[in-house]
């Protein structure tokens, strides 16, 4: 009688192109993500339930917290526009290599005045300047040019109207922040965000 | 005898020695493994590291007083919530002269306010009959207050589903004796 042999089933599969796909993903990844850079004013956001994620561009967070308010805005193209606003604005002349900074830079919270110096500084120094805040009082409110010529200038170039985001300080005291409120609903913007952090769903 | 012959199978006969093939697979699992391991981590971190917020609307701010129109809305359908110092929170529904219930201190959280709003929410359907004639919660955030009472009220407001609210800042005399009162 002939022997039925049984071929032994080889248990290990093929992983080349599953490495292949593997690699492919991790790279995109790397690629895609963006290193995290220390925050000039890390401020300690409040957890709320609600989950909806702030946009990538088009986008103004106000931080506050200290008693200091800075400013930031997301997209590149934006940040040069409205540099050159502002520059324009307080007379003062801004080189297209400033430009570029600033619009590497991220948030920020100095006068107009001294917005040259903290664009020459390097990144890491920027986060030890001890920055003042940008003033907002009646007399001198800077941040509510920023605010407006920001918005202008997502116009101009997106045709979009900027989305504007406050991110305070959960231990930040409630005027301070109705004072920002009320500067953005003098523009008429009555529709914004409060950056906050996750809370469980069980909460 | 012919050890170098490598390759050539079943080649001459008599006394065959066969070479080994070697395996040209490499074992990949360990490596599989370690990409989707750092698959995992880069997706995580890029989506995870969005930061979330809140939508806030507010009414339009009116400069003119005089242009004010006052709305006239069923006391019996309002609850407003007053914020102080160090995490104090007093409520009292309908109008303060003549308040349906409370002015009371109560706790932020589920066991506190949480259950005094969907209590009120429910009762004030009853009272209207009507679904689209719920709850109106004014919150007003004392002078003292933190910007974490603020987003935890709102917070409470977007946990138990009430859709009308506002966010109102002068405080009549007696409100303020209130929320001062330890």
């Amino acid at each position: 009688m002939a022997k039925i042999k049984m071929k032994k089933k080889s248990t290990s599969t093929d992983m080349t192109a599953m490495c292949d796909v593997a690699f492919l993903l991790l790279t995109f990844f790397i690629l895609t993500a963006t290193a995290k850079v220390p925050e000039a004013l890390p401020v300690d956001t409040p957890a709320s339930t609600v989950q909806t994620k702030l946009p990538d561009t088009d986008l103004a967070i106000i931080t506050v917290g200290k008693g200091k308010v800075f400013f930031d805005i997301k997209g590149r193209e934006i940040r040069k526009r409205t540099l050159e606003g502002i520059g324009a604005k307080y007379g003062i002349n801004f080189s297209e290599e400033d430009k570029t900074k600033f619009a590497l830079m991220d948030d920020f919270g100095v006068p107009v005045t001294g917005l040259k110096q903290i664009i020459d500084m390097k990144a890491a120094d920027r986060t030890k300047a001890n920055q003042p805040g940008i003033p907002l009082d009646s007399l001198d409110n800077q941040l509510k040019e920023w605010l407006l010529i920001s918005r202008r200038a997502t116009i101009d170039l997106d045709d979009k109207e900027l989305q504007i985001a406050i991110k305070g300080d959960a231990k930040e005291e409630y005027p301070k922040i109705k004072k920002i409120m009320d500067i953005l609903q003098d523009q008429k913007i009555n529709s914004f965000n409060l950056v906050t952090g996750t809370r469980g769903k069980d909460f | 005898m012919a050890e170098l012959n490598t390759g050539d199978g079943g080649g001459g006969k008599g006394g065959k020695v066969r070479s080994k093939k070697q395996n040209s697979k490499v074992d990949l699992t360990a490596m599989v493994d370690l990409a989707f391991l750092l698959i995992t981590f880069f997706m995580l971190t890029t989506s995870l590291s969005k930061p979330q917020s809140m939508d806030l609307s507010l009414p339009d701010k009116n400069d003119d007083p005089t242009k004010d129109k006052d709305l006239k809305v069923d006391e019996k359908r309002t609850m407003t919530i007053m914020m102080g110092e160090d995490n104090k929170l007093v409520y009292y529904m309908g109008l303060l002269d003549a308040p349906i219930a409370g002015p009371k201190d109560i706790a932020y959280g589920k066991e506190g306010i949480r259950k005094e709003l969907l209590a009120r929410k429910k009762s004030v359907i009853e009272y209207t009959g009507n679904k689209d004639k719920g709850i109106i919660v004014i919150i007003k955030p004392g002078t003292k207050s933190k910007y974490k009472n603020l987003v935890d009220i709102l917070d409470e407001m977007a946990i138990t589903g009430v859709g009308t609210y506002a966010i109102v800042n002068d405080f009549q005399p007696k409100e303020k004796e209130l929320l001062e009162k330890k």
